[in-house]
């Protein structure tokens, strides 16, 4: 109640260009970015390569993240993101190493594999009020399952187990060196390329289409949309399925990456996809928010973990860093806002 | 009690408060600018003016929200300058928002202390002491609530009761009232009015707020007016009349309070036969029950009741707020009309301004140019694609015909005073061409010239053809705007009125129950 804090004297184009939540999100990049400056790790930091490296690895997170915007701006949360990832490694895996099925059927399956997943957690958040977390957190434990019950738990490899328990090496399906090859002069991987596309197209729903309006008007007032004629439980779905097929096209990367699919992959990355939506700036509250913020936080997320790896810095304390390093971005970004 | 001028000492009554030449800035703007407020014990002094003349922010100066501003608070012979909330309230000033400000799962007792709890040794709580203490608080008052009940199960009427306990059992002697009557029916703005009777005699001072011209005049001792942050006088409200005051707060003169023209007859466009909106489980009547009438276009029919009266369930029913639950045959426009949910009877020319913005009204975060095409947006996009030049320049046309005073198109509504935000949604509603506009409480939290603007155009729209259901508390407005009035009692109609005919006694009586004869 109340706790406003009166605006200071400094009304300045400077102190508005500070309140911009663009501007917050490239500071806290910029920081880490200086961060990466002082601990360059003998010169690592200046390498191309360092940087070639952060975009590739961070890729797939960026392109959950893109999903976890839309949701988060409908005011939802989707924590079943990971798993969703995990599953669909597995099935592009499977569909196409083991069962050799023509590559874009795998995909296009894939991609209906993900969609249904979110779409599944959607229509519950919509049509039975179940509350988003609990949805997605049910989601999340049964997409593991549903992965590790399809792969029979094994990680789903070139290796392929003949009837008479030896191994036998399949090659690798084209499709994989295709997401894995790079271009612009061996600089971009086509994995940062997808991510780039996921998050324009993120752009043009958000800002261009009459759906990506209803995003933000449910997510800002749910019942005035409603009364409004918003097709709220349709928008919720929406969101929801287009998490669930960002999964999947993550998912397909993911498995594209590690030349398998791994029933374990993706574990815990829901909680890097908020972290990168938190950090850009999208307020957890809904209904407000951009692709661009994600994108920033993104690479804020990715130069952080770089820097820490280039340092050697062991996992224990890079996971404490890293916990610690969130608090402080989201901190800076929530001053006078 | 003699009045007293502008400047002159007071002389009996003890003087609890004097602000003196209050300014305050906001990044360079000045938004209160030698303000001046005195309070006496045992008067209700209103703090009148438009939605922006600066009243919250004198409020919050003077709460402690605000520490950096220029001037003198003096409470009683003291010099204060309060740098938090908690430090005004320790010297005995509480602030009751129109907001209610508890928590809701937390009994009526909890709330009341809270942060302050009773406790015994070693931190163990003594909920029963606390009980008692509070249950004594109520009494005082003339109230009997069972204190352990969590406050979220009373209405809204005994939560502000509850906040007015919660204020007095801080002893404080300067109770601030922002609106407090906004969500209150008739009985129980009169249970308030006794109440601050009740604080009165007790040598408590008030400073009341509100925009009901009708209460302003049976509560006031004084009023004081701000226009744009200056200010602009003080006077006993008994020498104060009311065409002087509202031209004291808008600064120029509103000639004639309600504009409604007479009414002279259109087509029936809406016909409701035997409405019934069923009430939730183990409700004891129907929220509206078999409900019949019609409206012509051109007229404004006026919904009168107290609140549970089903008046607005009425309006809600039919828009398909509560899905296709409603029984009973309505025809629009000569066409059978099925109520099934909003996006359905949008598609219909149907239009719903709810009674509470904040709720269901706005999206606070979007702009107002988004606010604008919510509910039209398929018009603006063809096949899913915002054209987003033809939405920019009807937004623009919306804003200027409104006449919303923003930044820009861009601003976010949220940021907007009241009056502006009410008129965004109507042109909202506008936007998607209605033929039947339900308005409940249209000019609720609006201030003096925004209302006389909504006037306006309501008279704009039925002469346009389009055909009016209102719902106001505000008996003058009803009665100056509503072509017919049709009364309710427990969701049934108990009266139907014509203009002429139209009383606020008969009105009352009709909404208290005394079924007559249906007139007309």
């Amino acid at each position: 109640m109340n706790g406003q804090i009166s605006p200071g004297p400094e009304n300045s184009k400077l102190a508005r260009l500070f309140r911009s939540p663009t501007v917050r999100a490239l500071l806290s990049l910029l920081v880490v970015v200086l961060l990466g400056l002082v601990f360059n790790a003998e010169g690592a930091f200046f390498k191309w390569g360092t940087h070639r490296d952060m975009l590739r690895q961070v890729s797939v997170f960026g392109i959950l993240a893109c999903g976890m915007t839309l949701v988060i701006i409908t005011s939802g949360i989707d924590l079943s993101v990971g798993s969703v990832l995990g599953l669909t490694a597995v099935l592009f895996s499977l569909f196409s190493i083991h069962l050799g099925w023509w590559p874009w059927l795998t995909v296009v399956a894939c991609f209906a594999a993900g969609a249904a997943c979110g779409a599944a957690s959607g229509a519950l958040i919509a049509r039975f009020n179940i509350q988003p977390f609990i949805a997605t957190l049910a989601m999340m434990v049964f997409a593991r399952g549903l992965a590790k019950f399809v792969s029979g738990g094994q990680k789903i490899s070139t290796a392929v187990m003949q009837p008479d328990g030896t191994y036998q090496y399949v090659e690798v399906p084209r499709i994989f060196d295709l997401l894995n090859a790079r271009i612009l002069g061996e600089n971009l991987t086509v994995v940062t390329l997808i991510m780039l596309v996921c998050v324009a197209g993120c752009y043009l729903v958000l800002a261009k289409l009459r759906w990506g309006r209803y995003f933000y008007a449910v997510g800002g007032n749910e019942e005035a949309a409603r009364l409004s004629g918003v097709p709220v439980a349709a928008v919720k779905v929406l969101a929801y399925g287009l998490s669930g097929f960002f999964c999947a096209l993550a998912g397909i990367c993911q498995a594209a990456q590690e030349l398998q699919g791994d029933p374990e992959a993706g574990m815990a990355y829901e909680l890097t996809a908020i972290a990168i939506v938190v950090i850009g700036g999208t307020s957890l509250r809904g209904g407000r928010g951009t692709i661009w913020l994600t994108l920033l936080g993104t690479m804020t997320i990715g130069y952080l973990e770089k820097i820490l790896s280039i340092n050697a810095v062991g996992e224990a304390s890079r996971l404490m860093l890293t916990g610690m390093i969130i608090i402080v971005a989201v901190l800076f970004q929530k001053r006078e806002s | 009690m003699s009045q007293i001028g502008p400047g002159s000492p007071a002389r009996s009554p003890e003087r609890l408060l004097l602000m003196e030449d209050i300014v305050k800035s906001f990044s360079g703007v000045r938004v209160l600018d030698s303000v001046r407020f005195e309070l006496l014990a045992g008067e209700v002094h209103v703090l009148a003016g438009e939605n922006g003349a600066g009243k919250s922010t004198l409020i919050k100066i003077l709460s402690g929200a605000y520490s950096d501003y220029q001037g003198t608070i003096r409470l009683g012979e003291r010099t204060v300058n309060f740098r938090s909330p908690q430090e005004a309230l320790a010297n005995g000033i509480s602030v009751i928002y129109q907001e209610i400000s508890l928590v809701g799962p937390m009994s009526v007792a909890d709330n009341i202390f809270l942060g302050r709890e009773t406790v015994r040794a070693a931190g163990w709580l003594a909920p029963k002491v606390q009980q008692q203490e509070a249950r004594r608080l109520l009494e005082e008052l003339g109230l009997e609530v069972d204190v352990t009940r969590p406050v979220e199960e009373y209405p809204v009427s005994v939560q502000q009761m509850v906040e007015i306990v919660k204020a007095l059992s801080y002893d404080s002697q300067i109770i601030v009232m922002d609106e407090p009557t906004s969500s209150l029916t008739e009985p129980e703005v009169e249970r308030l009015f006794a109440i601050i009777g009740v604080l009165k005699q007790r040598g408590c001072g008030i400073i009341y707020i509100s925009h009901k011209m009708e209460e302003i005049y049976r509560i006031a001792d004084r009023i004081t007016v701000l226009r744009d942050g200056r200010y602009v006088g003080t006077r006993a409200a008994a020498e104060l009349p009311q065409a002087e005051l509202i031209r004291w707060m808008v600064g120029r003169e509103i000639s004639q309070q309600f504009p409604r023209r007479d009414f002279s007859g259109g087509p029936v466009i809406l016909k409701v036969e035997h409405l019934t909106v069923p009430g939730g489980k183990g409700a004891a009547h129907p929220l509206v029950d078999d409900v019949s009438f019609e409206v012509r276009a051109g007229e404004i029919l006026g919904l009168a009741g107290l609140q549970g009266s089903g008046n607005s369930d009425l309006l809600n029913g039919l828009f398909g707020t509560f899905g296709a639950t409603v029984r009973g045959s309505v025809s629009l426009e000569g066409r059978p009309f099925e109520v099934r949910s909003p996006a359905h009877s949008i598609d219909r020319s149907l239009a719903l301004l709810t009674n509470d913005r904040k709720a269901n009204g706005m999206v606070p975060q979007m702009s107002i140019s988004h606010n604008l095409t919510l509910a039209s947006l398929e018009k603006f996009s063809a096949l899913g694609w915002i054209e987003s030049a033809k939405e920019i320049q009807a937004g623009r046309n919306r804003m200027e015909s409104l006449r919303i005073k923003a930044a820009s198109l861009f601003q976010e509504v949220g940021t907007l005073s009241g009056g502006n935000q009410q008129k965004v949604i109507l042109g909202k509603w506008l936007e998607t061409g209605p033929r039947v506009l339900f308005l409940d409480e249209p000019t609720r939290g609006v201030d003096v010239a925004v209302k006389h603007e909504i006037y306006e155009l309501m008279n704009q729209w039925t002469a346009a053809g389009c055909a009016i259901l209102l719902i106001t508390s505000e008996m003058p407005e009803l009665l100056a705007m509503a072509d017919r009035i049709l009364v309710m009692y427990r969701g049934r109609v108990s009266a139907e009125l014509d203009r002429r005919q139209a009383t606020q006694e008969k009105i009352l009586q009709a909404a208290m129950g005394e079924t007559s004869v249906r007139q007309t």
